[in-house]
């Protein structure tokens, strides 16, 4: 379980999260979305401990993530940022094994655990090539290979989806599902609503750095709250196949109110 | 890598050494080169080879080895393809210990090297420190900068202290920071491995968290390294062993830069197997380089570190054409 408790965030004079409390169970796969530049990244930079919070804390179960050491915070929790350039290419398979690096210590890699990883995040047509001769869509399902092969408790992604195409993204929410089915905390961050409204048990939605709303996809994707955080009008239908809230973006002639 | 490869890479060395001691002034044949270590060769022969040109091959060797090695874990821990032990104020700290030590006559005592080494170390340590005050967590970027700056810092002082040296002493001053091996000698190389190997095993230990360091800050530490010091000890590693080279041989600029670059288009990909490449890359080159100083203008030497910056060159223009179409 992951759960952010009153997380600051401040970048100099900018505060860019301003107290969030939210938790993504076991179990569970929680979505955590919002406008451009409401927080969501700065919520993960927290979990890493990359910046110095400004206060508050984030938890990995009954542990505070700031007392653990980086390994071992790495056996709780399996990160993909949002944006990742090796410095020099490497083979596919060498890079997917990297998600073994803080368990080093113990059992050796095996090739079959990185096969499994990569089949799992259907990259293993890509398994033999190096980092710099994938597609953007075989990128991001390579650096999801690493975090399986990392093979966690809890996984937070950052945009898994961007740049993969609607079969690539629905078979990612499909594997996100089947994660947190497993019993593991997964908790996603992404623009892709609809999907989240399919698959998430939880949509936390932040602006301007506070949890503007959070519960089940039926509970935040409502037409007014949507319409006040993006500052967009959207209107909200039934997806036929499943009952789960569908998003429409209206035409507008109207600017965006805010960003 | 394969193992073919691996033994070509030795194989290649081997080669280099042996070049090395039959070519010269005075050829010794190949077959002669060998029998110096059966006993049974011309005393001429025994003399030139024992005493002056394996000694110089071999520290030769180490100084390559050393440096591509050194070149390899610093690009690799502070992701950029330009990083080597010589931008990041290894040289520049070395060259001032150099001049000095000759503008006030340390050279007559044999103190040189000493003095390269301390002022290599002084100047990586300030560099750390900058680094270290200026971000909370010395980032790459931190390190980089902060590098150039005392290397030019120490650019300058060479030049104001070169500008205040005696004639002759300013020409000895300069040829030692443009390297060489010619006075190579048995202990003097002893002393370099005995300091080089348990370094370089060091850093080669480091391996795969090189690896993640690679990755980038953000997927390194979600990978669970600590990126701020594992960053800075590499880099300290690395710096002692370039220092090292420096005090041996002077200024060999290049190998740290070019050699992993050639490592990797050999395929060698990872740390654990780039590291001892670029090792066994560069003290081929280094040994090759060597042969070219002495024999140009024989029987006068041309400077090693001009050597391999001729040949450097026009490789790294290869690898950025390559690069850019």
């Amino acid at each position: 379980m992951i759960r952010f408790e009153g997380v600051r965030v401040r970048y100099g004079a900018v505060e860019a999260v301003r107290g969030v409390d939210f938790e993504a169970p076991a179990g569970r796969l929680t979505a955590l979305v919002g406008p451009n530049g409401s927080g969501k990244s700065s919520c993960v930079r927290a979990l890493l401990a990359r910046d110095a919070t400004a206060g508050g804390d984030v938890w990995l179960g009954t542990t505070r993530v700031a007392s653990l050491a980086e390994r071992a915070r790495a056996r709780c929790v399996a990160v993909v940022p949002q944006r990742e350039t090796p410095a020099f290419p490497m083979p596919v398979r060498e890079f997917v094994a990297l998600g073994r690096f803080p368990w080093d210590d113990a059992a050796p890699v095996t090739a079959r655990h990185v096969d499994a990883a990569l089949d799992r995040a259907g990259a293993l047509s890509v398994a033999d090539r190096s980092t710099d001769a994938v597609s953007g869509g075989e990128w991001q399902r390579v650096r999801m290979a690493r975090a399986l092969a990392q093979d966690t408790p809890a996984i937070v992604l950052d945009e898994p989806t961007a740049f993969l195409d609607i079969a690539h993204e629905m078979a990612a929410f499909e594997l996100l599902r089947a994660l947190a089915d497993e019993g593991r905390a997964v908790l996603v961050v992404t623009h892709q609503l609809n999907l989240v409204a399919r698959f998430a048990d939880t949509v936390v939605l932040l602006h301007d750095g506070r949890v503007a709303a959070s519960g089940t996809p039926d509970v935040v994707m409502t037409g007014p709250t949507l319409e006040r955080v993006y500052g967009w009008p959207i209107v909200v239908s039934r997806d036929p196949a499943v009952g789960a809230p569908m998003l429409i973006p209206l035409r507008s002639s109207r600017t965006p109110t805010s960003g | 890598m394969s193992l073919s490869r691996w033994l070509a890479l030795g194989a290649a060395l081997l080669l280099a050494i042996a070049l090395a001691v039959s070519v010269g002034t005075v050829t010794v044949p190949l077959r002669e080169v060998f029998s110096v270590f059966t006993d049974d060769a011309s005393p001429l022969a025994e003399q030139v080879v024992w005493q002056l040109r394996l000694p110089r091959a071999v520290l030769a060797a180490c100084v390559g080895a050393g440096l591509g090695l050194a070149g390899a874990a610093l690009q690799g821990a502070l992701r950029n393809a330009l990083a080597e032990p010589y931008l990041l104020g290894v040289s520049g700290g070395a060259a001032v210990g150099g001049v000095v030590a000759y503008a006030v006559g340390l050279t007559a005592l044999g103190l040189l090297p000493v003095a390269a080494f301390l002022g290599a170390l002084a100047a990586v340590s300030v560099v750390v420190a900058i680094a270290r005050v200026a971000g909370g967590r010395a980032d790459a970027r931190l390190l980089v900068m902060s590098g150039v700056v005392v290397g030019a810092g120490a650019n300058a002082a060479v030049m104001v202290a070169l500008a205040n040296v005696p004639p002759d002493r300013a020409r000895g001053a300069l040829w030692w920071m443009m390297g060489s091996a010619a006075d190579a000698t048995w202990p003097q190389v002893g002393w370099l491995v005995v300091y080089l190997v348990p370094t370089m095993l060091w850093l080669w230990r480091d391996g795969r968290t090189l690896d993640v360091l690679a990755l980038g800050d953000e997927p390194a530490a979600a990978l669970g390294a600590d990126v701020a010091s594992a960053s800075r000890r590499v880099f300290l590693l690395a710096s002692l062993v370039a220092a090292a080279t420096v005090a041996a041989a002077g200024l060999v600029g290049f190998v740290g830069l070019v050699v992993p670059h050639l490592s990797r288009s050999l395929g060698a990909r990872v740390h654990r197997v780039l590291l001892p490449a670029s090792a066994l890359v560069g003290a081929t080159v280094v040994v090759l380089a060597d042969i070219i100083a002495r024999t140009v203008a024989s029987p006068a030497d041309i400077p090693l570190g001009a050597v391999t910056a001729l040949v450097g060159v026009p490789f790294f223009l290869l690898r950025i054409r390559r690069v850019t179409t």
